[in-house]
């Protein structure tokens, strides 16, 4: 696993140790330029913390507020983020490009 | 995720084994992929498995063309750099292969070179190279570079890195050092091999400082992981 993988389920890893509510970002879908491939992942505690990303800065707002959503629901949710996106997030990217990100809870 | 999937994940890491996570977007079940097989919660038909585990050679996450509205996520062993000689250039070199994603071990027996004091945080090895990378094994996510200077450091790790599948081999050294070196090689019967060994060791970058050297060698091994020696 590379190293930022690594740090990553190392924090998360803690987290759970912890008791600490916990969830995963991964982009799963880019089309066009899109600043971070697909598989890259940004995990979130229960207290907003996060490591890791799944753009170039651009979306994680908008990911870690929905992660926070995630862990109280159980529930996963496919997030679409992309400049020409006028739908519930208000949240685009510079670069043009158009990103699909799956939020899960860890448990 | 679950707690168990997690666990997995860290075993996998410590024995540098690839594992391949897929997701069913849809409600998030899962599975996971070995080379072993598939457990986890989520079925998966066996065309789908089999584009799993291409998946786990080639290291791509992707969705899967056989289970719609899956996606696969990789997870391959990390790559390593082992760097022989506790040299100046290495002091430099170590850090920045570690914050580029390498894991790093630097093999030194001379104990006044390879100190925690010269490379603090770095893993170490005060082995002799040959017993070294036999205990740390060659394989082809693993990149080699000989920057002792000295041949009963230098030539045992060569003598190893030839004929081993690693991704990169580079040695530091003039162009008349390096002849001599390439002579001891033949006669030790490597001749056909020595074409894998990069040196002058770096991108010509034109910086002699040990850091700037140190940038170059490791923009070379970048060069060489995703674009092949050929680049």
């Amino acid at each position: 696993m590379h190293a930022d993988d690594d740090r990553l389920f190392a924090t998360l890893r803690d987290w759970c140790a912890a008791g600490k509510p916990a969830a995963l970002a991964t982009v799963v879908s880019t089309w066009g330029s899109s600043p971070r491939p697909e598989g890259s992942h940004l995990a979130v505690d229960g207290d907003g913390h996060f490591i890791g990303s799944v753009s170039g800065g651009c979306i994680e707002g908008a990911v870690i507020e929905a992660a926070l959503q995630v862990m109280q629901s159980r529930q996963p949710r496919l997030l679409e983020f992309g400049v020409s996106d006028e739908q519930a997030w208000q949240v685009g990217l510079a670069c043009g490009g158009r990103v699909q990100v799956f939020v899960e809870a860890v448990e | 995720m679950k707690a168990a999937a997690l666990a997995r994940l860290a075993e996998a890491q410590a024995k540098r084994q690839a594992l391949v996570v897929v997701t069913r977007l849809a409600d998030g079940a899962q599975c996971l992929v070995d080379a072993a097989g598939c457990s986890g919660d989520l079925q998966l038909a066996t065309e789908a498995v089999a584009e799993t585990a291409a998946l786990l050679l080639s290291g791509r996450s992707a969705s899967l063309a056989s289970a719609p509205g899956c996606f696969a996520r990789a997870y391959v062993p990390s790559p390593r750099l082992l760097i022989v000689g506790a040299v100046h250039i290495a002091q430099a070199l170590a850090p920045m292969a570690a914050t580029a994603g390498y894991e790093v071990t630097v093999i030194d027996p001379r104990g006044a070179f390879a100190s925690p004091e010269r490379f603090p945080g770095v893993p170490l090895s005060d082995e002799w190279p040959d017993e070294a990378l036999a205990r740390l094994g060659l394989d082809a996510a693993t990149a080699l570079v000989a920057l002792s200077h000295d041949p009963k450091l230098d030539d045992p790790a060569l003598e190893l890195a030839l004929p081993s599948t690693l991704f990169y081999i580079g040695a530091l050294g003039s162009r008349r050092t390096h002849e001599k070196r390439l002579e001891r090689l033949r006669a030790a019967g490597l001749g056909e091999l020595t074409g894998r060994i990069h040196s002058p060791i770096g991108l010509d970058l034109g910086g002699r400082a040990p850091a700037e050297i140190a940038v170059s060698i490791l923009a070379e091994i970048i060069q060489v992981r995703h674009r092949g020696a050929a680049a």
